[in-house]
């Protein structure tokens, strides 16, 4: 069984004056078949914890360790990350222009699954999902997140999400910016694969509202870069009635 | 795309409306001749010149350079085609048009043979007229003309490769009703210097296509004019370009509206990667006031790959007339950032993969213009190559 383990890890970001450590001592293990919903206040780390597991360059791991059954996830480039079943659903995809999307996943599964996927299934595979999701087949035609709407691009990364079927789906506030028809189509996206059995999922969120939606098994509150307390999905009705207000009193990151 | 523009800049293009007299900067008031004695030399502060690094032109500019060198000019034409060399005094030669800066009345003052294709009138090739022009090496002035008579229809591939420094001036005269597409690939060595005027006449109801490609040479500077016979004449001008280290690249567009109800679009892009690359484009169209009707467009993008390299972008409309169809302009540079490489490469691609993707990508649709499937497959080979030669 698949089991990602985030083990005191420190990050930092390079600041005008220096490095700044946003993250400070994350301990965290994701299993297959769990979901975990990181929830906490704006510039608590959150964002910061899903683009380091993802390796974003701007982040630079200063201490700890993340493995992903046992392989040392932090020694690997971006790709070998993605190809080794991490996958982070990005709250602000890029654009990238002249890029089909269909060339885009197909590039992409290929690189994921190691080969090809045969064209026949693979086309059949990509309709399918994109009808679950409520995408026109026309999207696939355009350009990667260029011109694209939120909705769009929140479809669209779930879209890969389904696609790609990664070990460990990290979701960086996916239900930002969604209205609720939006939000439910994207939420059943994710609730097939997590389904399936095979995916850990961390969902990000600023907002309860998803979790009526994507029921998680774990609720940990983040705040000044770690997490503060751990328990089950009534922790998040705590939260829904008492805000953050207790966790960033005197532990604010700034 | 990103819209920063880390290295190099773009300047947005001017409009000038409606004006009797002629704006300053008008590409119409250039002196044109066949005589280089008619141009002082330039001393690089000039409009036409600021963008081109003089010392690199090997003397082509300012009367020094003496024609020492070789050039294997070689023309496979399907049947019907007839090709010639003649002498410099050919009275079918400088019909199209005439030299419009110093380098250009240079080659059509020094040189002393002409090649000249002439597709007969009512053929229709099935096949490209294939010129190869390569360079042994050394100074040479040329002269090609192609003639397409009246509705003919045909494809000339034109092939530079080797190393030269060469002036030249191409003509294209193409008949009533004919269709020619001229594609001009510039492959040279990266020695190479090659400054060229390419002038086309398009007939009433013609249609002209340019597709110019360059990759190689060390300093290539190519000004495509288009000039129109008569009414209902078309001109389609695409390029594309890819730009490495220490190479100059200009491409100065110039498309004179002096008939009514003619058409033109244009498309370049371009990509660039290494130190001191520099791309250089310039789009003037020149909508006069006789040419009601007119509808033209031209685009310029350009892909900056890695730091260091620049990108000189002016389109520039100039229009005496409101009677027209349409006109506008587009100008953008962006770079292959580091969020995108990121995107890609968090969905398991590896990241030179990634920046070929995006920049197959960029360049497709200019590709696919060419509609020759040997041609867009070495190019698309080529711009592997070049990718492979800045991830490596």
């Amino acid at each position: 069984m698949a089991t990602l383990e985030i083990h005191d890890l420190h990050v930092s970001v390079e600041a005008e004056n220096g490095p700044r450590e946003i993250l400070r001592g994350v301990d965290l293990t994701v299993k297959q078949g769990e979901t975990h919903a990181i929830m906490g206040p704006n510039g608590s780390g959150k964002s910061t914890l899903a683009y380091s597991l993802a390796g974003h360059p701007k982040y630079t791991v200063t201490g700890g360790t993340v493995t992903l059954d046992g392989e040392d996830v932090l020694a690997m480039s971006v790709d070998e990350r993605a190809r080794a079943g991490v996958f982070l659903a990005m709250q602000y995809p890029v654009e990238v222009p002249g890029v089909s999307v269909s060339n885009f996943l197909r590039t992409s599964a290929t690189a994921v699954r190691g080969e090809a996927p045969k064209l026949r299934t693979w086309v059949k595979e990509v309709k399918e999902t994109m009808e679950a999701l409520h995408m026109d087949a026309s999207f696939a035609e355009r350009n990667v997140n260029e011109g694209f709407s939120g909705g769009e691009k929140k479809r669209h990364e779930i879209l890969q999400l389904e696609l790609l079927k990664p070990k460990i789906a990290i979701l960086d506030e996916t239900d930002s910016g969604l209205d609720v028809d939006a939000l439910r189509i994207v939420s059943e996206g994710v609730n097939r694969v997590r389904e399936t059995g095979t995916v850990g999922t961390l969902l990000i969120t600023h907002y309860t509202r998803i979790l009526r939606y994507i029921k998680p098994d774990y609720v940990h509150v983040f705040a000044a870069g770690r997490i503060a307390e751990s328990g089950g999905a009534e922790l998040a009705d705590k939260l829904e009635n008492e805000g953050y207000e207790a966790y960033t009193k005197g532990g604010a990151s700034e | 795309m990103a819209t920063s523009i880390p290295a190099g800049s773009t300047t947005d293009g001017a409009i000038q409306v409606g004006q009797s007299a002629q704006p300053a900067d008008a590409r119409v008031s250039a002196a044109a001749s066949y005589d280089v004695a008619d141009f002082p030399v330039p001393h690089g502060r000039e409009e036409e010149w600021r963008f081109t690094p003089l010392d690199r032109l090997r003397g082509l500019h300012d009367g020094t350079a003496e024609a020492t060198g070789g050039l294997r000019v070689e023309v496979a034409a399907p049947e019907g085609v007839t090709v010639e060399t003649v002498d410099r005094g050919d009275t079918r030669l400088g019909r199209a048009g005439k030299p419009v800066d110093r380098v250009a009345a240079q080659a059509y003052s020094a040189f002393e043979k002409a090649s000249v294709v002439t597709v007969p009138k009512d053929a229709v090739l099935s096949e490209p007229v294939r010129i190869t022009v390569h360079g042994e090496g050394g100074t040479v002035y040329a002269h090609q003309l192609v003639e397409v008579g009246r509705f003919a229809e045909a494809v000339v591939v034109i092939d530079h490769t080797g190393d030269a420094t060469l002036a030249a001036n191409v003509e294209f005269v193409v008949g009533e009703g004919a269709k020619l597409t001229v594609v001009s690939v510039q492959d040279w060595d990266d020695t190479a210097v090659h400054v060229a005027q390419h002038t086309a006449l398009v007939g009433r109801d013609a249609t002209f296509k340019s597709v110019v490609v360059t990759f190689g040479g060390d300093l290539v500077r190519l000004h495509p004019r288009v000039v129109y016979g008569g009414t209902g004449g078309e001109a389609e001008l695409y390029g594309l370009y890819f730009t490495d280290n220490g190479q100059h690249q200009e491409h100065r567009l110039f498309i004179d509206h002096d008939t009514p109800h003619c058409r033109s679009n244009v498309a370049y892009k371009g990509a660039l990667q290494g130190q001191d690359a520099h791309a250089v484009w310039i789009g003037d169209v020149l909508i006069r006031a006789v040419a009601q009707g007119t509808d033209t467009y031209e685009l310029n993008r350009n892909l900056v790959l890695t730091d260091g390299a620049r990108v000189d972008s002016v389109p520039n409309l100039e229009i005496e007339t409101g009677e027209i169809v349409g006109a506008g302009h587009a100008s953008a540079t962006g770079r292959f950032d580091d969020e995108q490489l990121f995107y890609l490469m968090a969905r398991g691609i590896p990241a030179d993969e990634a920046r070929r993707l995006v920049v197959r990508g960029f360049f497709a649709e200019l590709v696919q213009q060419i509609g020759l499937a040997d041609l867009e497959e070495r190019l698309l080979a080529k711009i592997e190559q070049e990718l492979e030669a800045s991830v490596g």
